[in-house]
């Protein structure tokens, strides 16, 4: 069979960028999936979208992945609610390095137009007044940071990508490229061998693994990040409460639960998501620090899922060195689904050769031949 | 009877109609359900509706109820709060 372009992954950069090529006019597009709808790391994650970031790139991403949520239901012409909440994301600074990091942060957000602002302990405490007052030293806002649900917002991309004559298949797992000449020629899978013009990689946690079918070297990996929900309640929280030095992002979603995650420190690398009792304890503590009351909470579920991390924490939205018609956008460092909506468009405006919206030389795979080029973004749990 | 008024999920209030359209989208696992419909995703964690969707599912299907897998189990067991578990850390 033939496809003109074959993207491998059905998550939220997989769906963005259907969408967006088919949008261009691009016909004969195949998304391939080895799992159920948003069974990867788009349905594993937070639920959250900030600007706050401290990386121009993350910043401007996210502040043009904002515009496009603020009116995606209506762009995207889904039949159901993606549950956009705007009412801010509150992070926390616990240490002086912390404080002098976010003024410098707080500034390049403004300069590049997201509204963020520095705010001291009693201000926070008027957002959030469950907060311990003597758990963080000050914090920064951002008020059109907030939520959206990773599995609607899914669906209307996936929607709107069918409606232009996009094809998904889901439970077929790609086996094998075959490369000549520099180009990807056929795409394997457990059910089909396709030819294909033009290969995309959005395979989220199982980038690396696509790139060695065809020898092309991702320096990315991916790691167990875990997350709980608790039963849902009464409207409590408006924004998402973050520390990056106390470890801990924690939300009141739309429905009423609380969903709250961190990282393991010292994480192994690789496929492993299950859940572990280690992170129920340290959990728990942290949030009982920082906010007392969400401690009387019950906890109904937990789970796991892959960050696909990159050397600096910043995707990697890029044409392979190596093989001349294979694409990437993965190593996305856990923030894939917030920065999805700009992640499509700067992938179609890429293979369609166009003017890129923004500059993206800082998100090719290029960069990391250089070490000098690379910064690291910090504002990451 | 209405469609309508057959509750599916309790926890989540979710109808066999809610449940019908999706699988006629195409969403076809419970897997697929859940994260549209919220099935299972409420106090009970799917031990009330994760059999009921699981027969639903074959006999809307086609399928043996044998062919239709059944969803994914992840803790707790029961709902336990947080500070329970923070206060017995860190002993």
């Amino acid at each position: 069979m033939k496809k003109h372009v074959i993207i491998v992954g059905a998550g939220i950069s997989g769906v963005s960028i259907a969408y967006h090529l088919a949008k261009k006019g691009v016909k004969d597009i195949l998304v391939i999936d080895q799992g159920y709808f948003t069974n990867g790391a788009t349905g594993r994650c937070g639920a959250g979208i900030r600007q706050q970031w401290a990386t121009k790139m993350n910043c401007l991403m996210a502040k043009k992945s904002m515009e496009f949520f603020e009116t995606a239901e209506k762009t995207l012409d889904y039949d159901g609610s993606i549950e956009l909440k705007q009412e801010g994301y509150l992070i926390l600074a616990t240490t002086k390095d912390e404080e002098e990091q976010f003024k410098k942060n707080v500034k390049l957000q403004n300069e590049l137009g997201i509204p963020s602002k520095v705010l001291n302990k009693e201000e926070a405490l008027n957002i959030v007044p469950h907060l311990n007052p003597n758990a963080f030293l000050s914090a920064t806002f951002c008020h059109t940071d907030g939520h959206l649900n990773p599995f609607k917002m899914t669906e209307a991309f996936y929607k709107a990508s069918l409606a232009l004559g996009v094809q998904f298949h889901f439970f077929e797992t790609v086996k094998d490229l075959t490369v000549e000449d520099q180009l990807v020629k056929k795409v394997i899978t457990d059910k089909e061998i396709y030819e294909t013009d033009i290969l995309i990689n959005a395979a989220g946690g199982y980038a690396k693994e696509i790139g060695e079918l065809a020898g092309v070297d991702i320096p990315v990996y991916s790691e167990n990040h875990e997350i709980l929900a608790t039963e849902p309640v009464e409207k409590l929280q408006g924004p998402m409460v973050m520390s990056f030095s106390k470890n801990i992002y924690c939300q009141q979603v739309p429905h009423g639960a609380f969903l709250m995650g961190r990282s393991t420190p010292n994480q192994t690398k690789g496929h492993d998501i299950s859940s572990s009792w280690q992170f129920l304890d340290e959990m728990s503590q942290t949030v009982c620090d920082i906010m007392p009351l969400i401690g009387k909470l019950n906890i109904v579920r937990q789970w796991g899922g892959s960050y696909n991390m990159s050397p600096d924490h910043q995707p990697i939205i890029s044409k392979a060195i190596e093989v001349n018609n294979f694409y990437m956008a993965c190593g996305f460092s856990g923030h894939g689904f917030m920065l999805a909506p700009m992640t499509g468009l700067l992938m179609s405006e890429l293979v369609l050769g166009l003017k890129p919206s923004m500059d993206i030389e800082s998100l090719s795979i290029e960069r990391f031949n250089n070490q000098e080029a690379v910064h690291i973004e910090k504002s990451v749990v | 009877m209405d469609k309508k008024k057959i509750i599916m999920c309790r926890c989540e209030d979710v109808t066999l109609e809610d449940l019908h359209k999706k699988i006629d989208e195409g969403y076809e696992t419970f897997e697929d359900l859940k994260r549209l419909l919220r099935v299972g995703m409420g106090p009970c964690q799917a031990n009330t509706c994760g059999q009921l969707i699981q027969k639903e599912l074959a006999s809307y299907l086609g399928k043996k109820v044998n062919d239709v897998k059944p969803h994914k189990a992840r803790p707790m067991l029961q709902g336990i709060s947080l500070e329970s578990i923070a206060k017995e850390a860190k002993k």
